[in-house]
């Protein structure tokens, strides 16, 4: 069941529209649910050949012969690729946008990094031939020393498992193995405190899991072009990796797709656009590469396994006065677009609160597992998870209820928040109101009349000199009652406590060269 | 032995869109010569509904019927580039660069029907129906598709319109992490109620209910399809998925849905939405978009309500009956919670 509450924010908006608002029935309703939308893997092509990889069976090892002369000879193979047959074997997603280095090949050479990794693809008449020639390619392995936990990744002498991060952390802006967040002062909050705790979170890995997995389909078209059928989310994306991989002009590719069996993030990272082309420019025929569901499920890219650890500092009130935060992020063997999960993490902490002293180090770490990916809520979900598990847990310590902790803590417009922006349009205590009302879960009446346009900014809209005493910043609004949180006995009603000036002068307005039309940066680099 | 109810709560923001490189889509608007509408675009539709509200954006900015506009996703040879449906971005960065093309391509038409009317464009409206006339004389009036035709084949006008929409790249501080990495922020507030078994640990949803605040609900069966689906996936997440159930331990390792676990039909609950609409300043009508932040909050809540029913705080996901179990053990039996 959903309600729209329109009584709410109302003054904000114009709700005089014809179609905007509106349930229509969906464009492609009748398509998707008579089975007749058309999706990639609905192009049979004339002629069309079959494209199977042969993936490592070692977590890590270096890679002493591959021998497919047999694997040749099979009946139905048209053509057996290895990493020397790919223009540039070596690639990361985000070097489309000048992010990070090539740390990942389409086809292991000399070495493979995660249980899975493909080595050879074979093209074939049907997918049985393909699938019987990969049995027929014999691989020497020498098995090397693995890693799978990201702390004992990041400690010194654990095997290296990328050599393009020696250390096994991505690289920030050239000289951090993390990614920063500094906002006031936290050990001085910590002395300051009343409580204190200090928790471990797990994220685990999931699978994407879409209903339809990914693959390709590619077809030589006129003119030496080529056209491409494919599951991406990301249709541009893809068509420029695959021309980076092949070495040819993006005008080479004319990319179809836009009907998609779910992505959840997991298609993305082009795992089979660039064989399936070089497959099909290789054969001249149409070449398709679609992953079954084990390969899917096994060796498609999964949502990594983030393991966060929190500190927090609070007044006896339950005010949270300071956050520190450590996140770990498990990218696997390769970097994919982990090493911007790790950024998005560090602008979302420390949650939807005004916190005034927070401290992350935010790490992108490689183990010697499948490489992790995108995956709806990327960077986000697995700290919330931790932040949510966290503040339940602060209420509970001093017995007030969850849903009034939220709101005495809660970002309102004007606060600063503290990736150092103003905090505008905020909407989380009408949210928590809204849902207590919906769950028949009893509010105070002080609880009930915050406001997200109440009582933010002037001292929460400071900017903290970490070089000063780190000041609380002090409750500027009626507080809700800190009586034990199964009561329905009437709130204490507190009185308003006005903000001392703030310790340290509203310095340091958002910086405006940051939010302009900035080309160059020391996370993303130059650009090319 | 029992089972021992719980209410736990989640509430969270998210991030509309990215922060990578600048974050631009584009959008193509054009008529047809019988005043019927096509939006290019090379963004996806994963299912969540992208051709639909692009569609009721288009067919609101120009004023004509949403039966009137087509949307077509997505060839790399006639829609201009679009980064891609991930991020939450799609609602808010294509809605956006589709209403630019679309107030483009309605200047036009309103152009060219003032010269069939004999009036100033400025004097026109549309009427929502198909039509267009002069404020305040409904009888003063020429239809789109006569106006397209006259366009075409009389005044060699193209009615149509191009958008982009871009949030430039916000440097990141390599020490403070100082940056801009959203223009705005969706809200969520989500309560969970559970029974927890203290024999098997066995964790059953009961219901949930929510707060979604969206900016604006372009479609609210799109909205509720999404907010309906990701709880899904969040409760999932929470309680059931993983390939490697031990991680770090890189073992069992699913291969199909009867060795990956899922919840089931009998494994979901009742599930009670609500949907605020705080307006962002730069959305299309005000739009932010529920695409990922839906699953987020269900897994806290989840695991908030755990601890409300029998006092064990399961921090490794997912909380699966052997946790649940294993913790109510080492605390020598539940401990029910102050009930909420």
């Amino acid at each position: 069941m959903l309600e729209l509450r329109k009584d709410i924010f109302a003054d904000e908006r114009d709700d005089n529209l014809n179609e905007v608002g509106k349930p229509t029935q969906r464009q492609d309703m009748l398509g998707h649910v008579t089975a007749t939308s058309p999706y990639f893997n609905d192009h049979k092509l004339q002629g069309m050949l079959h494209l199977k990889v042969l993936r490592s069976t070692h977590h890590h090892a270096r890679l002493r012969r591959i021998d497919v002369s047999e694997a040749e000879r099979q009946p139905g193979v048209r053509r057996i690729i290895r990493g020397s047959d790919v223009p540039r074997n070596i690639n990361t997603l985000l070097s489309l946008i000048n992010f990070g280095k090539d740390d990942e090949p389409s086809l292991a050479v000399d070495k493979v990094r995660y249980k899975g990794e493909p080595i050879v693809a074979v093209v074939a008449d049907s997918e049985r031939e393909a699938f019987e020639a990969l049995a027929k390619i014999k691989v020497e392995y020498e098995p090397l020393p693995t890693v799978f936990d990201v702390e004992d990744a990041m400690k010194a002498g654990a095997p290296i498992v990328n050599e393009t991060y020696p250390k096994n952390t991505f690289t920030y802006h050239d000289i951090y193995d993390h990614q920063k967040l500094r906002f006031g002062d936290v050990e001085r909050a910590f002395d300051q405190a009343d409580h204190v705790l200090d928790e471990r979170y797990q994220m685990s890995p999931i699978e994407h899991a879409p209903t339809e997995t990914n693959g390709s389909i590619a077809a030589p078209e006129t003119n030496g072009r080529y056209v491409v059928y494919t599951s991406t989310q990301a249709l541009f994306f893809s068509l420029d990796t695959s021309a980076k991989i092949l070495d040819i002009p993006s005008n080479k590719l004319h990319f179809i797709g836009g009907t998609v069996g779910g992505g959840f993030g997991g298609k993305v990272d082009t795992l089979t656009e660039p064989l399936a082309i070089l497959g099909s420019m290789l054969t001249g025929r149409p070449v398709r590469y679609m992953l079954g569901r084990e390969e899917e499920m096994q060796y498609g890219s999964p949502r990594g396994g983030e393991r966060i650890y929190i500190k927090d500092a609070m007044s006896r009130d339950g005010r949270i006065i300071a956050r520190k935060m450590r996140c770990i992020f498990d990218s696997g063997a390769y970097t994919r677009l982990s090493s911007y999960a790790v950024v998005k993490c560090a602008a979302h902490l420390p949650g939807p609160y005004t916190i005034p002293n927070v401290h992350a180090d935010v790490y992108c770490v490689y183990t010697n597992r499948v490489p992790a990916t995108a995956m709806r809520g990327f960077g986000v979900t697995a700290v919330d998870f931790a932040i949510e598990c966290q503040m339940d847990k602060l209420a509970h310590l001093i017995n007030m209820d969850p849903m009034e902790f939220r709101i005495l803590n809660a970002y309102r417009d004007g606060d600063m928040k503290a990736h150092r922006r103003e905090a505008k349009n905020t909407a989380l205590i009408e949210c928590v109101q809204v849902a207590a009302e919906k769950a028949k879960w009893n509010l105070s009446e002080s609880a009930k009349r915050a406001s997200s346009r109440k009582e933010g900014s002037s001292a929460r809209a400071s900017m903290p000199d970490s070089s000063r005493a780190a000041a609380p910043v002090a409750a500027s609004y009626e507080r809700p009652a800190t009586a034990p949180a199964s009561s329905f006995s009437p709130p204490v009603v507190q009185s308003t406590v006005n903000a001392p000036p703030s310790a340290a002068p509203p310095i340091s307005s958002p910086s405006p060269t940051s939010h302009g039309a900035t080309r160059f940066s020391s996370v993303f680099g130059r650009r090319r | 032995m029992a089972k021992l109810r719980g209410r736990g709560i989640a509430a969270i923001n998210y991030p509309i869109g990215m922060n990578l490189g600048g974050d631009p889509s584009q959008a193509l608007v054009h008529s047809n010569p019988t005043g019927k509408f096509t939006v290019a675009l090379s963004s996806i539709d994963l299912g969540q509904g992208m051709k639909s509200v692009t569609r009721q954006i288009c067919a609101e900015t120009l004023g004509v019927p949403v039966e009137d506009v087509y949307v077509d996703t997505a060839d790399s040879d006639t829609g201009p580039h679009c980064m891609g449906s991930f991020a939450s971005r799609g609602t808010h960065r294509v809605g956006n660069a589709v209403m630019v093309a679309a107030q483009e391509a309605r200047a036009v038409m309103m152009e060219a029907a003032a010269e069939e009317l004999e009036v100033n464009a400025s004097d026109l409206v549309t009427d929502g129906k198909g039509n267009i006339h002069v404020k305040g004389a409904p009888h003063r009036s020429i239809s789109t598709k006569d106006v397209a035709i006259a366009a075409q084949f009389k005044q060699g006008r193209t009615i149509s319109g191009r958008g982009i929409f871009l949030v430039p790249l916000s440097a990141v501080n390599p020490e403070t992490g100082e940056m801009s990495p959203a223009t705005c922020y969706a809200h969520a507030c989500l309560v969970a109620e559970v029974d927890v078994d203290d024999e098997t640990g066995e964790v059953t949803m009961i219901r949930m209910d929510s707060a979604y605040e969206l900016g604006r609900a372009l479609n609210p069966k799109l909205v509720e399809q999404q907010l309906v689906g990701g709880a899904w996936m969040g409760l999932s997440h929470a309680l059931f998925e993983t390939p490697e159930p031990y991680y770090p331990e890189p073992i069992h390792g699913p291969r199909d849905f009867v060795e990956y676990l899922m919840p089931g039909p009998g494994d979901i609950c009742p599930h009670d939405i609500a949907v605020l609409e705080r307006p962002a300043a730069d959305g299309p009508f005000g739009a932010k978009g529920p695409g990922e932040m839906c699953a987020n909050p269900v897994l806290p809540a989840v695991a908030n309500a755990i601890f409300n029913a029998v006092g064990v705080r399961v921090d490794d996901l997912p909380i699966t009956p052997e946790k649940v179990l294993r913790g109510i053990r080492a605390q020598g039996g539940a401990r029910p919670q102050t009930r909420r």
